[in-house]
C-alpha cells in the first residue's frame, strides 16, 4: 500500500477475542454487512461501540477473531468506522475475511505491548512499521502480503474479482 | 522430497510437483459447501457481475444452523438459497429435513474421499481431514470467489504430527483425547498449521470418532486436520463414495514442524471438560463435581453420531434425568435420528426425559431451541464455550464428551461417568 494509515487507537482488547465476542451467533441472519455493526461487541462489551470514533484503529492481543468463520465479525469491524486492526496475532479465517473485506490487519506485538487508547498511530502496512506519534516510537510489523495490499488497495475480494471479470472481454479483443 | 498429506494434496491441486511450507499457491477446489450463509455468498457472487457458477456439481448446500426457520428473516433467506440452487442447477442440496448438520451429511453421502481440496463456509470444515481431504473454512466472500473461478490461494501450512499410543480408557473418548491436546497447545497452538494425528489410538477408532478430532483441531486454530487413511476409513468410504478411492498417506521422511507424542493410557486417565469461556481451559471431570448443571446438550458436528447416542443411552438406560436440568438431545443428521429410533436409543433418552431437537445446529450457536438464561450452567457435547455462545453473557458453557454429558443429566452437577456408572450398578 503506498498510503500510510493514521488513526487513534479504539479500546485495548485482550487476547482470544473470539468470534462470539466480536459478533454473536444470533444475529448471523443479517445478511447486509452494513447492518452488521450494529451488533458488534454487543454481548462482552456493549459499550465498546460507543468508545470508537470513525478512522480508529482496533488493538488487540493474541489470536484476535478465533472460532467462527462468520464474516459477519469482520464486518462489522470494518463498518464500525475502523481502519484497520494491529493484534499481536489473527486467527486464520478472520485475517483472511478481513482481508477480503478490504480492511487492513497488521500483526505487531510490539505495538500492542506499548498501546493505550488515544494514542495516534502511522502504520506503513507494506513496509511494516507502525509509528506511535503520541509516545514518539517506532514498532516493527510484518509487513502485509503484497497480494493482501492489493486486494485492500481494491476495496476487497468483491471489486477485485468484479474489476478481473469485467476486463476479460476485452483482453480477448487483444489476442 | 517427501511430503506430508497436506502438502501432496495442495501439490496435485495446484499442479505442481512439491510445494514447501509458507509458499503461496493457487489450487483448485474439488468441493465447496455452504449451510444458510450461501445467502451471504449469493450476495457477494452476483456483485462479482458473473451469472453462472462454476461448476454446480462441486457445490453443496446444506441447511443446518437455523432449521426449520426460526423468523421470518430466515425463511427469507432459505428461500432466497432455495431459489438461487434451482437457477444454477445445483443438485446437491440438502434442504429441510433431508440432510442434517452440513459436515455429517457430507460424510454420509459420499461427497469427500481422500486427496479431495474441500472449502466450506463453516469453520469446522477441517473435520473431513478425517476423509483424507485437505479441508478448511473460509469466508462468504472468499467463497463468492470459489463459486465464479473454482480455484483459491493458500499458503501451505507447516504440519504438526500427533502420534497417540495406547488405548483410551473406559469412558475416556476421542472428545477427552482432543480437549486434552487442545488443553496442552492452546486455542492457537496450531494456528496456520496443519495437524496429522496417527499412532495405535487413533488407527483403533472409528471413523465417526476419528471426525471429532478433526472437527475440533479448528479449536486449535489448525487449517486442516488429517487423520489416517486406512482400512477402517476405506472400508468406511467404499460403501459412501463414488469411483476409486485415492489412497493417500505422508510420505516417509516427510518434515514435520514438531512431532507430539501421547501416551493415552498413562496421560489420560479420565474425562476431560473445557471450563469457560475458552475452550483450551481444560481440566479433569474429577475436579469439577460441585459444578451444578441447568442444560445438558447432547449434538453437534462434533457429537452427534450413533455412537454418541449409544453411549448416551447405554448411561440414562433406566435413569431420570435430574429435576434440574433440560437435557437436549439431537441427532446429527437424518440418517442418524433414524439409526439411533431403530436402535431403540432415542426411545432410552425420552424415557429418561430428554427432548429431541430436530438435526441440526440449533443451541450450539445460540441462535434457537435451548438458550440459556443469566446464572444458568450447561454442560454440552458441542464445540465452542465463548461467552454468550449459547445465551445470555452471564451463563457457562463446559465442554464434554456424550459420556460425561449424559452422566451430568442424571447427578444434575457436573460428574464422571465412571462414578456415576458405579453407583447404577453397584
Amino acid at each position: 500500500m503506498s498510503s500510510i494509515l493514521k488513526g487513534r487507537i479504539a479500546p485495548v482488547l485482550p487476547d482470544n477475542i473470539d468470534t462470539d465476542i466480536i459478533y454473536p451467533g444470533r444475529y448471523l441472519n443479517i445478511t447486509d454487512r452494513e447492518k452488521t455493526t450494529e451488533h458488534l461487541f454487543e454481548l462482552a462489551y456493549p459499550e465498546l461501540r460507543a468508545r470508537i470514533q470513525p478512522g480508529d484503529i482496533l488493538v488487540a492481543g493474541r489470536n484476535f477473531g478465533c472460532g467462527s468463520s462468520r464474516e459477519q465479525a469482520a464486518a462489522a469491524v470494518k463498518f464500525a468506522g475502523l481502519s484497520a486492526v494491529i493484534a499481536s496475532s489473527f486467527a486464520r479465517i478472520f485475517y483472511r475475511n478481513a482481508i477480503n473485506l478490504g480492511l487492513p490487519l497488521m500483526v505487531s506485538p510490539e505495538t500492542v505491548a506499548r498501546a493505550a487508547e488515544g494514542d495516534e498511530l502511522e502504520i506503513d502496512p507494506a513496509r511494516g512499521v507502525v509509528h506511535n506519534r503520541t509516545r514518539n516510537e517506532s514498532y516493527t510489523a510484518a509487513p502485509l502480503d503484497p497480494r493482501a495490499i492489493e486486494l485492500i488497495e481494491a476495496g476487497g475480494l468483491v471489486p477485485y474479482l468484479k474489476r478481473k471479470h469485467a476486463k476479460q472481454p476485452e483482453q480477448l479483443a487483444h489476442v | 522430497m517427501p511430503m506430508t498429506m497436506a502438502e501432496q494434496i495442495l501439490a496435485r491441486a495446484s499442479g505442481r510437483a512439491r510445494v514447501t511450507p509458507d509458499e503461496v499457491v493457487v489450487a483448485r477446489v474439488d468441493l465447496a459447501m455452504s449451510h444458510e450463509n450461501a445467502d451471504l455468498v449469493r450476495k457477494a457472487f452476483f456483485e462479482i457481475g458473473v451469472d453462472k457458477v462454476w461448476d454446480p456439481d462441486r457445490i453443496v448446500i446444506i441447511f443446518d444452523h437455523r432449521i426449520p426457520a426460526e423468523s421470518e428473516r430466515t425463511a427469507a433467506t432459505h428461500k432466497a438459497v432455495r431459489e438461487f440452487v434451482a437457477a444454477q442447477g445445483i443438485r446437491a442440496f440438502y434442504d429441510v429435513g433431508r440432510g442434517g448438520i452440513c459436515h455429517q451429511v457430507l460424510a454420509e453421502r459420499g461427497h469427500v474421499s481422500p486427496g479431495m481440496v474441500v472449502v466450506g463456509t463453516d469453520s469446522h470444515t477441517t473435520t473431513h481431514g478425517a476423509f483424507g481431504a485437505f479441508a478448511t473454512g473460509i469466508g462468504a466472500t472468499e467463497m463468492a470467489g470459489v463459486w465464479a473461478e473454482g480455484e483459491l490461494w493458500f499458503k501451505v501450512p507447516s504440519t504438526l504430527r500427533i502420534e497417540v499410543e495406547g488405548a483410551l480408557g473406559p469412558f475416556v473418548s476421542a472428545k477427552d483425547l482432543i480437549l486434552y491436546i487442545i488443553g496442552q497447545l492452546g486455542s492457537d497452538g496450531a494456528d496456520y498449521r496443519a495437524v496429522e494425528f496417527d499412532g495405535s489410538a487413533v488407527r483403533t477408532m472409528t471413523v465417526a470418532s476419528r471426525m471429532t478430532l478433526a472437527n475440533l483441531s479448528m479449536e486449535m486454530g489448525a487449517k486442516a486436520a488429517f487423520t489416517p487413511v486406512d482400512q477402517t476409513l476405506i472400508e468406511f468410504l467404499e460403501q459412501r463414495v463414488r469411483g476409486p478411492i485415492d489412497v493417500v498417506t505422508p510420505d516417509s521422511g516427510a518434515h514435520y514442524e514438531r512431532v507430539i507424542h501421547i501416551n493415552a493410557g498413562s496421560e489420560l486417565t479420565e474425562p476431560q471438560v473445557a471450563c469457560p469461556h475458552s475452550v483450551d481451559n481444560v481440566r479433569p471431570v474429577s475436579t469439577l463435581e460441585d459444578i451444578e448443571v441447568h442444560q445438558a446438550v447432547l449434538g453437534s458436528c462434533t457429537n452427534g453420531r450413533l455412537e454418541d447416542f449409544k453411549v448416551a443411552a447405554g448411561i440414562l438406560a433406566g435413569q431420570r434425568v435430574h429435576p434440574r436440568v433440560r437435557l437436549l438431545a439431537i441427532p446429527a443428521s437424518q440418517q442418524v435420528y433414524l439409526d439411533a429410533m431403530r436402535e431403540g436409543y432415542l426411545t432410552t433418552l425420552v424415557e429418561a426425559g430428554a427432548i429431541i431437537n430436530p438435526p441440526g445446529c440449533g443451541p450450539c450457536v445460540g441462535v434457537h431451541q435451548g438458550i440459556l438464561s443469566a446464572g444458568e450452567n450447561c454442560i454440552s457435547t458441542t464445540n465452542r464455550n465463548f461467552i454468550g455462545r449459547m445465551g445470555s453473557k452471564d451463563s457457562n458453557v463446559y465442554l464434554a464428551s456424550p459420556a460425561v454429558v449424559a452422566a451430568s443429566a442424571i447427578a444434575g452437577h457436573i460428574a464422571n461417568p465412571a462414578r456415576v456408572a458405579e453407583e447404577v450398578f453397584v
